[in-house]
């Protein structure tokens, strides 16, 4: 973060949705997609290093080993149908099987549009307003990330037990 | 990222169940360092390469706009266990399925861009 702004840019991940969006022509139909995109590119080298850091770490750095939550989390976890962890994703969400039926792809559907809009809709994700924002005390960050925890708290707690 | 495991769903619920601080830990940790950052960036006028003012842009102020947005984002946050930065780590990881996220992430921005003159801010 302190990088980019060196560079003169700020940190937020989610806004190379909305570049990619413009540089795939999205601009010639919905307005909030036509500006200078270009001037971007640099926050996409950010997404390309997040790519080739995932790569990385799973080729040379992991250890296959399982994540180490909580007993409790591992409980709760089960009585809504979720194997404990052996490895960093679980397979009933994360699995090409899982992937291949209709509820594990709607999942990820419409879990990915409902961040795409969320993030928009808010102005940020976990970057620009959990860490950039509050790190400049912003108050709209604080509201978002209290909008984060109401949408995290409802899901996990309340919708997760029926979809699963 | 993955090595502090941010990109797991696992960790993700443990942090939406309160069970552990790890999430906490990792969040914390880049907000006191950022804000450091920030505090002695502002203090001291520093310039960016080009010699220009580093400025802070302020966010625009609104509740509806923040809420509403942050609550939609927290429920796929939660489904999916990723956000968007994690959603690239765990395509790098191998985790193929995120790419559906990823594509679904494409068209809520767009469908964002679409509609947002409909929506209250």
């Amino acid at each position: 973060m302190v990088i980019l702004l060196f560079f003169g840019k700020s940190f937020g991940f989610s806004s190379n949705l909305r570049v990619i969006c413009a540089a795939c022509g999205a601009g010639k139909n919905v307005k909030f997609f036509d500006f200078d995109w270009r001037s971007q590119t640099w926050n996409l080298l950010f997404v390309v290093g997040a790519i080739l850091g995932g790569w990385i770490s799973s080729e040379f750095l992991t250890n296959g080993e399982a994540v180490q939550i909580s007993q409790a989390t591992i409980q709760d976890l089960q009585q809504i149908g979720v194997s404990a962890p052996g490895g960093l994703q679980p397979d009933e969400i994360f699995s090409m099987g899982a992937l291949f039926s209709a509820k594990g792809f709607l999942i990820m559907l419409i879990g990915g549009l409902m961040i795409g809009f969320g993030s928009r809709y808010a102005g940020g994700c976990t970057s620009g307003h959990a860490i950039s924002g509050l790190s400049n005390l912003q108050l709209p960050s604080l509201i978002a990330v209290i909008g984060f925890f109401i949408g995290g708290l409802i899901m996990t707690h309340l919708l997760l037990p029926f979809i699963l | 990222m993955s090595k502090s495991e941010a990109i797991s769903w696992y960790r993700i619920q443990e942090m939406f169940r309160f069970q552990a601080f790890h999430m906490y830990g990792i969040i914390g940790t880049a907000v006191v360092l950022g804000a450091i950052a920030t505090y002695l960036i502002k203090k001291y006028n520093m310039k960016d390469y080009q010699g220009n003012p580093i400025i802070f842009t302020p966010k625009e102020m609104s509740v509806p706009r923040y809420i509403i947005g942050g609550t939609i984002f927290g429920l796929g946050w939660a489904l999916t266990g990723a956000c968007p930065g994690p959603m690239a780590v765990n395509l790098g990881y191998g985790y193929w399925a995120i790419a559906v996220a990823i594509g679904g992430a494409l068209a809520g921005t767009y469908l964002y861009g679409a509609i947002k003159d409909k929506l209250p801010h």
